[in-house]
Formats: C-alpha cells, structure tokens, sequence
C-alpha cells in the first residue's frame, strides 16, 4: 500500500491536503532535495508529483528514479504557471524511443 | 581476413555457424520485441500527452480557484480550514507486464466510502469560493493518477526501446557480418589445406613412380 507525495513550495501544493495526499512543502533548493531524497528512497511513496520549479532544482537527482518502477516521479505546474517542462519530458521519451520526436514535434 | 584471430580448425567452424544461427534468431526475436514494443509505446504516449494536457489545464484552474479563494478568507482561516484532511488517499500499486517491461499500475483507494467526502472544514467560517477550488482539484485526481501510471510506462518503455534498439544495431551492424567473415575465412583455409595436401600426395606419387620406374 502506498501513498502519494507532493512537493513544492506551499502556495502551489496545499489544495492537495484536502485530497488526502500527503503535502511537503520546501522553500529552499537544500530543503528541497532533501526532502526529495527522503521521500524517494523511502519505500513508502508509489507516485511523488514534484511541481516544475522544484524539478528545474532538482535536475539530475530526478534523472535518477528514471528507470525504476517506483516511484513515479511526475511533474505538475505549480500556482506561479507552467513553465513547459513537463511536456518536455514527455517528448524528451519519444526522443529516446524513437530516435527524433516525431509526434509533436510540429506542435 | 578476419579482424580477430581465428583458429582454421573444423571445431571452430562447427562453433561459429552455431553462433551465427544463433545471433540471426536474436535478431529476429529482438527486432521483433522493439516493433511491438514501439507500437505500445506509440498509443501511449499519445494518450500521455493528452491526459498531462487535461490535468495542466485542470491544475491551473484549480490553482486559479485558490487564489481567489485565498482573497476571500485570512490567512490564518485558511490554514484552520486546511489544517487537518478528512480524507486520504491508499495507493494500490501493481505491475504489469508489457513485452517484458514491468509498467506499474494505479488504483486508489479513499478511506471513507464517500469520495466527496473532502471538505475539511465546517462551511461556516470559509468562502465558498474555497468549496469549489477544493472540489476543483478533486476532480482531476484521478487524470492525475492516470498521469502518473502513463507517464511512468511510457519512461520505462522509451528505456527498453532504447536499450533493445542497441541490440538490434550490434547483432545486425557487428556480430553476424563479423562471424559471416570469419566463417568465409576458415572455409577458405580449409580447402585451401585440402588443395595443398593432393598436390603433395600427386607429386610424391610422381617422385615414387619415378625412382621405381625410371619414367
């Protein structure tokens, strides 16, 4: 049985708590990783949505958790808009599959 | 000639016309594996971007929500209101098994039956606005959830492709040309020891012929 994560800075993530999900808030890029890396190793946690801010933070220890089954680690916009990078991500996939990205590329 | 050393024996080449049936039904299986490997991956990551489209959408307007709810209330209201969550939410999580790729699967599961049941607080101290933000955003949980099962299938799946791309590259482009090469090889040397060998055996008979004849 596992929970769900949600990490960001308090404006963007505290609607979530109604839900039921569990909200960590960070200020800081310190707090934020490690934050990160407690609720990531931690068997705990089955899907973590980190907002995109926090993500650019993160960068590579994200990059990390990318070939394991658990957690999934997905990006959602945060209250200050969306930046793009989870869409991104999405294509940055179909480049690795496929070689060049061919599906949105015209988008 | 080969680039690797070969030894012209018979053993070796028994050896190496079984690799290479070997390595030609690799190939096959593995080329395959990564078609239908990139077709699954081809509709699901379709469906990924839409689903991140619809739950983008959804989370933007729900934060929007928030905001004017914020605008209505103190903070400190706010955060009472906010403080303690009636509801939580158990993730049961499964594998699946695509063409040998192990993609997690989602369920979930909210401890009390009622699914509306996530108002946190009495409604007589909170704007409404808050009710409809929270409700906002509890209606596109589950996309999210979908998301996140998607999203991580699809990282898996581009992963293996990726990988097993690799493979079919190196059985197709190195291992078969190169024991092609070295087959050729020993298959020469062979029949070229063969030839010299009757050609020493006719030319002792020519030499014994003559010195008992005198021809």
């Amino acid at each position: 049985m596992y929970k769900i994560a949600v990490l960001g800075d308090y404006d963007s993530i505290y609607g979530f708590a109604t839900l039921g999900l569990s909200i960590c808030p960070v200020k800081t890029r310190e707090e934020a990783s490690d934050m990160f890396r407690q609720l990531a190793a931690g068997e705990k946690y089955g899907v973590i949505y980190v907002t995109e801010s926090v993500a650019a933070q993160l960068g590579e220890e994200i990059e990390k958790y990318r070939e394991q089954t658990f957690p999934a680690i997905i990006q959602i916009p945060g209250v200050s808009g969306n930046t793009g990078a989870g869409v991104e991500n999405v294509k940055k996939t179909v480049e690795q599959a496929v070689g060049s990205d061919i599906l949105f590329s015209a988008e | 000639m080969a680039s690797t050393q070969v030894n012209p024996t018979r053993m070796e080449l028994t050896r190496l016309k079984k690799k290479r049936i070997t390595a030609v039904r690799g190939h096959k299986l593995l080329k395959d594996k990564r078609d239908e490997l990139m077709r699954q991956y081809l509709d699901l990551v379709r469906e990924n971007m839409e689903v991140r489209k619809r739950v983008e959408a959804g989370i933007l307007s729900a934060n929007k929500n928030f905001v004017i709810a914020k605008a209505g209330m103190s903070e400190a209201e706010l955060h009472t209101a906010l403080l303690a969550p009636k509801q939580e939410i158990n993730l049961v999580a499964g594998q699946r098994n695509v063409m040998s790729v192990d993609v997690p699967t989602f369920e979930y599961k909210t401890r009390t039956a009622d699914e509306n049941d996530i108002y946190s607080y009495g409604f007589a101290f909170t704007s409404s606005d808050l009710d409809g933000a929270v409700k906002s955003l509890a209606d596109i949980l589950p996309d999210m959830i979908r998301l996140a099962e998607i999203e991580k299938s699809c990282q898996l799946m581009a992963a293996e492709i990726e990988k097993t791309r690799r493979r079919v590259n190196a059985l197709e482009h190195v291992i078969i040309p190169e024991t092609e090469k070295n087959i050729k090889y020993i298959t020469m040397k062979l029949d070229e020891n063969e030839r010299s060998t009757q050609i020493r055996l006719m030319k002792v008979k020519d030499m014994m012929l003559a010195e008992a004849h005198g021809y």
